[in-house]
């Protein structure tokens, strides 16, 4: 047990690095690292907190805690997806209005631009 | 390029994907009929040359950056019809089946009865030919689902020859169900407190190109439509009423 729980504890730092290293390369963005170092930082203490842990599990009525550990780094991971569909279909709506607006407008510049000749042709 | 003329302005709406075989006759059959009518064309990033087919046919053309699906293809050529003003839109697909000579009896009907909606039925008067058997199984389902909800018989629920005034044009110029938008749309019309009326039609076997229903999707398609139609009852029940 002892030795899976290290295990956790350095996926959970190596997850902080990993985060913090992108972060700092401007790959993601601020706000949506947040849900990442949370749920590493959730990991790092429940694996390193054991009392924590074995209370969680008699309380879930489970006495074996890594396994507990496992279905709260599910439970976590679950989260964070979820928060980033909720994101992902932000992103698209937005997209999608911004798509209609540009159409628009770009039907509306050629009219424009057609307009001229129009009445060019006329004279 | 397109303009509302007169009182009773009507824009003919084609939503068209890769139609470069069927869309150039869809227009000139619907100029035939109706010499003057503006044809609004939203070409969905086609990969073949439906955009030029349909600006040489003389409909004019609205192109998205990306492709959208259909659903934002129909909102958008929704959106562009209301800021010009238009008071009636009548859609129509690109492939084909849809008869232009029913345009008439649409409009007509969208004036006579003062319903937001009129759908062309391919159920009223034949047996709908040319429907493959999967999607009939599936209009057969909807149709009894959607009899309980809008406690009233729609024939023909996908159908995509949809006429709509002014008013159902705000709406849908709003917002609009992204994909397989037909039987949400008849949702959306329920909460509002809109009516819908059905005309009989006869529809033809696509002219050319490839259905974008296969059967694989049919699956996806059901599931797909009846979240969508749950969603919109949730909304309806709490009581928001736009
Ligand atoms: N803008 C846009 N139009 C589409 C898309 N898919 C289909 N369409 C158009 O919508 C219309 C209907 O498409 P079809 O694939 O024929 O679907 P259908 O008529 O409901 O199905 P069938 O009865 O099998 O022909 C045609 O005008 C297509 O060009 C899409 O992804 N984007
Ligand atoms: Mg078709």
């Amino acid at each position: 047990m002892e030795r899976m729980l290290s295990l956790i504890a350095g996926m959970s730092i190596l997850l902080m690095g990993l985060v913090l290293f992108n972060i700092r390369r401007a790959h993601i963005r601020v706000e949506y690292s947040v849900s990442w170092l949370g749920a590493a930082f959730v990991l790092l203490l429940l694996s390193q907190w054991e009392w924590g842990l074995m209370s969680f599990a008699q309380l879930i009525g489970l006495n074996d805690p890594p396994v507990v550990l496992l279905l709260i780094i599910g439970a976590v991971f679950l989260m964070v997806f979820f928060r980033f569909s909720v994101v992902i279909s932000d992103l698209k709506d937005a997209n999608i209005a911004l798509t209609q607006k540009v159409a628009v407008l770009e039907y509306q510049l050629n009219r424009l631009h057609e307009k001229p000749q129009a009445t060019d042709n006329e004279r | 390029m397109i303009q509302p003329r007169g009182d009773n302005s009507l824009m003919i709406l084609i939503p068209a994907f890769n139609e470069e075989g069927a869309v150039g006759s869809v227009i000139r059959e619907i100029r035939s009929h109706h010499p003057d009518l503006p044809i609004l064309v939203v070409d969905d990033c086609s990969a073949d040359g439906t955009r030029s087919i349909a600006k040489r046919a003389g409909a004019d053309v609205l192109s998205v950056p990306y492709h959208l699906g259909l659903g934002g293809c129909v909102q958008v050529g929704y959106r562009l019809a209301y800021d010009l003003g238009f008071e009636f839109v009548i859609r129509l697909d690109g492939d084909g089946q849809h008869d232009p000579r029913y345009i008439t009896l649409l409009l007509g009907t969208l004036k006579s009865s003062g319903a937001q909606m009129v759908i062309g039925s391919r159920y009223i008067d034949g047996t709908g030919e040319h429907t493959s058997r999967a999607r009939g199984i599936g209009i057969l389902f909807f149709r009894w689902f959607l009899g309980l909800i809008l406690a009233k018989k729609v024939h023909d629920p996908t159908s995509g020859y949809v006429g709509v005034n002014r008013q159902a044009l705000e709406v849908f110029a709003r917002s609009f169900p992204l994909e397989y938008p037909e039987i949400e749309a008849l949702v959306v019309l329920k909460r509002l407190l809109f009516r819908f009326e059905e005309v009989p039609v006869k529809m033809r076997p696509r002219m050319a190109g490839k259905s974008t229903i296969t059967a694989m999707r049919s699956f996806y398609y059901v599931a797909h439509v009846l979240l969508g139609v749950l969603v919109n009852i949730l909304k309806y029940q709490g009581g928001r009423k736009t």
